[in-house]
């Protein structure tokens, strides 16, 4: 395989019912800098049906070059539609980087792909930059160049590797969602666009989707608040978490919770934070009740300001907090809403 | 019907993490339990057996003294257990690991693979679709609800905000939640049985349609840079306080950094 015939950084623009997804926009932050550093530019794949009225967003955000797949095929996600359109896709135009959201939808769609095209995929990264490999000469081993260093949390966010893949083309990471940074939109930015369908088979591998059941109301995302009051086992009660509620509300924030709070049957796992949870880093998270495990912290440390309150001085939450509060949370939390309140003028 | 669980031991998170000098992990030094979203994978192919009659094969790869979570799913009513292991197995990634697994499976019957979605050491929740890959199977992953329905199962996918009701004709993978249920306890008798059965030991011979370049740590298209411990941010202030010096504190903490 000639490793030079592959260009360019690739982004998977993952869209649902037709909206683009906030991570794709984030890749292509990330991308950017990655092309600039390899002096190329950046291709968003868009795949759904319908779907061509979503380039110049992608263009907005800064995609120079879109290629569309559209097919009937791929109006919902299903594994095997997408897996063929994104591998005929890579096989066709030979990326050098391949980056999909680490989402329900990219932590499928990235293995399947991955293995159709034989190539290495790096799992639910938080870093990348183009560096070394190895990163430091060794004797006896060609040291290459222009690689994608691809940085991961492991075991329960108790170790970090960053991870390279110098023989194989695409260099394929999947990526947190909330980790990076989108570009500013520039209104009216135009790139070129290519249309391009492999063909669609349908085959023992294409599901029948029965039913499609969206989660009742809308679910507020608790990765898009800025300011999160976290509750944990501390807490004690469905009817306690009212407390919680309440500080959240004078603070503008959201309400999240650990995962014994979910295996109670206080909230459901949409506001669970931590390692089988969603990753959040709010501008201030407050932990109470929260002992601090490590997989709850390793979704909230990258957290601005950290606040606990846990009756425990021994809590673990206390190493991780900027603001640590050794006291009854029964006391404190609806003392401090009363007080802000009263400063806040509610 | 056929079902075949991969299974996986892991090492629990909640213990200290260990590296050799290569940078790979070294799993032998530490404390191990069947991974989570594996066990609720068993379970629900224990279930289809107690509703429909199945004959559940057990597999996993790793070291001999992976023994022990064959041992534990024959002692929760698993039929048969595979152990595949063999030195230059080791240090594989994701797609050396699927490649392996994959040549075990080729010599097995089956009407459904059942794997966990990830598992709590790597996280990657990639092994599961790339043994479907490599097998050209339908693959459905993150089931939350699995149910047979003549020669397709019904499964609960799901997403972020919803599920999709999928239905795939088998032979099929599905990869497992914890959610997807409790897992049954082992049975005293269970555990007895357990270790006068037989648990099949296959090595790199015994795998079907692999080529010595995808396996291991030199088939490993992706290669460990370098890997550490994960340096924390230091613990803050704490202080103990009565409730109305506590709030007196915050405010004060919350008005410095205008959070308020």
């Amino acid at each position: 395989m000639g490793l030079e015939e592959y260009k360019g950084v690739y982004i998977y623009a993952q869209q649902v019912d037709n909206e683009i997804s906030s991570i794709a926009f984030e890749l292509i932050g990330k991308a950017k800098e990655l092309a600039a550093d390899l002096n190329t530019d950046v291709t968003a794949v868009l795949l759904g049906s319908n779907v061509k009225g979503l380039v110049d967003e992608l263009a907005e955000y800064g995609a120079d070059k879109v290629i569309v797949v559209d097919d009937p095929e791929l109006e919902t996600y299903r594994t095997e539609p997408y897996a063929h359109a994104l591998a005929s896709v890579i096989n066709e135009y030979k990326p050098e980087i391949m980056l999909v959201g680490a989402t329900a939808i990219g932590r499928d769609l990235g293995p399947t792909v991955s293995a159709r095209v034989a190539t290495g995929l790096t799992a639910d990264c938080t870093v990348l930059e183009i560096g070394d490999f190895p990163l430091n000469p060794v004797a006896g081993q060609e040291q290459k160049h222009n690689q994608l260093l691809m940085t991961r949390p492991a075991f329960g966010g108790n170790t970090i590797a960053t991870i390279a893949c110098p023989d194989n083309r695409p260099q394929m990471a999947t990526v947190r969602p909330g980790v990076m940074q989108k570009l500013p939109k520039e209104a009216g930015r135009k790139a070129e666009v290519i249309e391009y369908n492999p063909g669609f088979t349908p085959n023992n591998r294409y599901v029948e989707i029965l039913n499609v059941v969206k989660a009742v109301g809308s679910v507020e995302n608790i990765m898009d608040a800025k300011i999160l009051v976290s509750g944990g086992r501390g807490v004690g009660s469905k009817e306690n978490f009212e407390m919680i509620k309440e500080l959240a509300d004078v603070l503008g924030g959201m309400v999240s919770c650990s995962r014994a709070v979910v295996e109670n049957g206080w909230l459901p796992v949409d506001y669970q934070v931590g390692q089988t949870g969603k990753t959040v880093r709010p501008n201030v998270y407050f932990a109470i009740g929260i002992s601090g495990a490590i997989q709850h912290v390793a979704g909230m440390e990258e957290s601005d300001l950290i606040i606990a309150i846990n009756k425990d001085e021994d809590a673990p939450i206390f190493d991780v907090a900027d603001y640590g509060i050794v006291g009854d949370l029964n006391k404190v939390v609806p003392a401090l809403t009363a007080a802000l309140k009263a400063e806040l003028g509610k | 019907m056929k079902i075949v669980v991969c299974i996986k031991q892991v090492p629990d998170t909640k213990g200290g993490v260990k590296f050799n000098p290569d940078g790979t992990l070294d799993r032998a030094a530490m404390l191990a339990i069947m991974n989570p979203d594996d066990k609720a994978g068993l379970e629900a192919a224990l279930r289809i057996k107690d509703e429909i009659g199945a004959e559940v094969t057990v597999l996993t790869m790793g070291l001999p003294k992976a023994d022990d979570v064959l041992r534990e799913a024959l002692a929760m009513g698993a039929d048969n257990a595979i152990l595949v292991t063999d030195r230059v197995l080791g240090g594989a990634d994701t797609w050396a690991t699927s490649t392996t697994i994959a040549g075990a499976l080729r010599n097995i019957d089956y009407d459904l693979i059942i794997t966990g979605r990830q598992a709590i050491d790597g996280d990657t929740a990639q092994v599961g679709p790339q043994i479907a890959e490599h097998l050209g199977l339908p693959v459905i992953s993150y089931a939350e609800d699995i149910k047979v329905d003549g020669n397709s199962v019904i499964v609960k996918r799901q997403y972020e905000d919803r599920y999709h009701e999928v239905k795939a004709q088998m032979p099929c993978l599905i990869t497992a939640l914890s959610e997807l249920n409790e897992p049954r306890y082992m049975t005293p008798g269970g555990i007895f049985d357990a270790y006068d059965k037989e648990v099949t030991v296959w090595g790199r011979a015994d795998l079907k349609d692999v080529d010595d370049s995808n396996l291991g740590l030199k088939g490993s298209p992706t290669k460990i840079a370098k890997a550490s411990d994960k340096v924390r941010k230091g613990a803050g202030e704490k202080v103990t306080l009565d409730a109305a010096e506590s709030v007196t504190y915050l405010m004060d903490k919350l008005k410095e950094k205008h959070v308020i």
